[in-house]
């Protein structure tokens, strides 16, 4: 039975993991996502569903626990904020390159460096162009609500169990503790130990009788072997890129300008569509809900219907760069953030539009 | 050799099956492949291959896992303990081991290992000393000895500048998360029997959930330390074992 | 008479004689000979080993079987 409750972000995160049917949690405090780890402790999941949750004594502990978890076939997570997600970016590569499926979720804050609490969106190029060493991606989310931020964990989970890589969700300040109402679901069990065992032939769910053991490792010392895995994963990008690729359009049938924008952004950019058309400027918005995969092919079919496109961000220009090579100079583009913790007002988005882009 | 006496039921001693037949990549006479054969006689004769994992390391044994036949995982420099608390909390049935060397384990790994035997996970750790890092060619570890020449202290370690050596053991000891303390040597065969014996203890007391077994081995270097093997065995019963002395350091107390 | 024997798999073995110390009856020996390698592998050179497996336990590499009469 589904139930209404009103939750902040960071607690639908908490919540949702509990009932998906997550099985371990491993994370350590830093704000603005503390209530995720906080709510996880006050619901005492191991009671409800054998869920492990556990605070570890550092951020690169948390994700190398991920790791050990996610190699034994285990559903499991960490979440933390831009610093936090900095020092994880060595046990993402790892888990990258030893192919194994894992949920993050990065409630972005204002940097560089220690930089501020408030919201920000300047992780983007971080979490989708690498991070850390090598060649791989993360499949990154960008919930807009906090019945997203509820429903990616679900989502994520599937996306990296799919293709056995790690799952981003890139939210920010203000969608991690504004409260909104949110459907849950009914708690789900967790997969059994057999179903596991039986179904991921990877996982070290110890050695089977008559069979080699498992082995997980991101290492190859035969650079001819590592090629393989190289290119074995970057197959499964393309494969990525070609049929998860998400986003939402709003107002776009009859626009001829769109503001492209994910997150809290696009909230701020709804509101500047409606102050838009009260002045009859036909806006539209364009809100990837995958940041990578990007929605690419959307905006580039866009680029023989709309006379301009606004990246609204809230970083001094990241997201801009895909919606450049999405558009590839057919259509004008233009970039407008606040950053350091700053967010955008929905006047000024529509004033940039106004003199960048219409006026421009 | 008296041929008539190779029949199976004269077998006293053979290569356990817990350890694949790839051919060590180890130098010769490097306490590590010793090291790993006690271990998976300990798995064989505890009948637990098929609920053991262990978390290989970054340094001589990041191939450990190529050696030992149960499920294995391959951890970021240092991070074992880690792997290991994640692998042992969602599988409590499971027999998790991580096995490390000085740099991993007492260097960049020092968070982590304190920290998970500080939570007493209930894991059995084995750590390998041999005072140097001995994969990237010699460098000097946290555990190198005053005086020692290592390819980054080449005229000796100087405690003014480079720091004293870390007894991380007798550190780990003192945690109320540590439940079995002990330092051991494999360069004779009565070390290796008892070695074995503490790494059996070691597995075990993973069914008693009280707490992590750390078992740390002073072993040899003999390319790091530039010597013949039998020497740098020698140099290791006259000179580590000053710093490291044997023995074990925390009994459980029942066992006292 | 010997009362026991050892089987040294000499392809595996690196000639690192940590075990030929540890023979109380000085039953083994580095080989003049290489094997595939260029180690000189461990031979026996006498008929006097009682099979206590000395050699076999301290060995890194786990090449020595070990038999001995009941």
């Amino acid at each position: 039975m589904k139930e209404l409750r009103l939750m902040k972000g960071n607690e639908a995160v908490a919540e949702s993991a509990i009932r998906y049917g997550v099985d371990g949690y491993f994370g350590y405090p830093i704000t603005p996502q503390s209530e995720i780890l906080e709510h996880l402790m006050a619901e005492n999941p191991y009671e409800k569903t054998g869920m492990v949750v556990l605070q570890a004594e550092s951020e690169v502990a948390s994700i190398n626990m991920v790791y050990g978890g996610a190699a034994c076939g285990k559903r499991v997570m960490t979440t933390s904020s831009s610093p936090g997600i900095s020092l994880m970016q060595e046990g993402l590569s790892y888990i990258a390159g030893a192919e194994l499926p894992c949920l993050v979720v990065n409630v972005v804050r204002g940097g560089p460096g220690l930089g501020t609490i408030q919201p920000s969106q300047a992780d983007y190029f971080q979490t989708t162009k690498g991070g850390g060493h090598g060649d791989y991606r993360l499949i990154t989310l960008a919930p807009a609500s906090v019945q997203e931020m509820y429903d990616f964990v679900g989502l994520g989970f599937e996306l990296a169990f799919k293709y056995r890589n790690p799952a981003m969700i890139l939210s920010d300040g203000v969608i991690g503790q504004v409260m909104e109402k949110v459907v849950i679901d009914d708690y789900k069990p967790r997969w059994t130990d057999e179903y596991i065992k039986k179904t991921f032939p990877w996982a070290t769910t110890g050695k089977n009788p008559n069979q080699s053991h498992v082995i997980v490792t991101s290492l190859q010392l035969d650079p001819v072997k590592q090629e393989q895995v190289n290119l074995r994963i970057q197959a499964k990008y393309r494969e990525c890129e070609k049929n998860d690729a998400r986003c939402e359009l709003l107002n776009c049938d009859d626009a001829e300008y769109v503001f492209v924008a994910y997150g809290s952004s696009a909230r701020i950019c709804q509101k500047a569509i409606e102050l838009g058309r009260e002045k009859g400027i036909k806006i539209g918005l364009v809100r990837p809900i995958t940041l990578w995969p990007f929605p690419t092919k959307v905006l580039r079919d866009m680029t023989s219907k709309v006379k301009g496109m606004l990246s609204v961000e809230m970083s001094a220009g990241q997201m801009v760069e895909d919606v450049l090579l999405a558009t590839q100079h057919k259509v004008k583009v233009e970039h407008f953030g606040r950053f350091g913790g700053m967010i955008p007002t929905p006047q000024e988005v529509l004033e940039v539009l106004e003199t960048k882009i219409i006026g421009g | 050799m008296n041929e008539s006496i190779i029949k199976p039921e004269n077998l006293v001693y053979r290569k356990t099956p817990v350890l694949t037949d790839n051919v060590l990549h180890y130098c010769p006479g490097c306490g590590h492949g010793t090291v790993h054969r006690i271990i998976a006689e300990v798995i064989e004769e505890m009948g637990i291959q098929e609920t053991t994992v262990g978390v290989a390391p970054v340094g001589c044994s990041v191939l450990a896992y190529n050696y030992f036949e149960v499920d294995m995982q391959e951890a970021a420099h240092g991070r074992a303990p880690a792997l290991a608390t994640a692998i042992k909390r969602l599988k409590p049935d499971f027999h998790v081991f991580t096995y490390q060397g000085d740099g991993d384990l007492a260097a960049i790994g020092t968070g982590e290992t304190i920290h998970a035997c500080n939570r007493g996970e209930n894991i059995t750790m084995i750590f390998i000393n041999n005072g140097i890092y001995g994969m990237t060619g010699g460098q000097m570890a946290p555990t190198t000895l005053e005086g020692m020449k290592t390819s980054t202290s080449p005229y000796g370690r100087d405690l003014r500048t480079m720091g004293n050596p870390l007894r991380i053991t007798e550190i780990l000891a003192q945690l109320p998360g540590t439940y079995y303390v002990t330092r051991q040597a494999v360069y004779t065969p009565a070390l290796v029997r008892k070695c074995k014996k503490a790494i059996r203890q070691g597995f075990e007391n993973q069914k008693k959930q009280k707490g992590t077994s750390f078992i740390e081995v002073v072993s040899n270097c003999n390319s790091g330390w530039k010597m013949s093997p039998v020497a740098s065995n020698k140099w290791l019963e006259e000179n580590m074992l000053t710093l490291y002395p044997l023995g074990d350091i925390k009994v459980p107390t029942e066992n006292k | 008479m010997a009362k026991g024997t050892i089987v040294i798999d000499t392809e595996k073995c690196k000639g690192c004689a940590v075990c030929t110390g540890a023979c109380p009856n000085k039953v083994i020996a580095l080989s003049s000979k290489v094997n595939g390698k260029g180690y000189n592998y461990l031979e026996m050179v006498n008929e006097d080993c009682i099979g206590c497996a000395n050699c076999a336990i301290v060995c890194p590499d786990g090449v020595i079987t070990v038999y001995r009469a009941k």
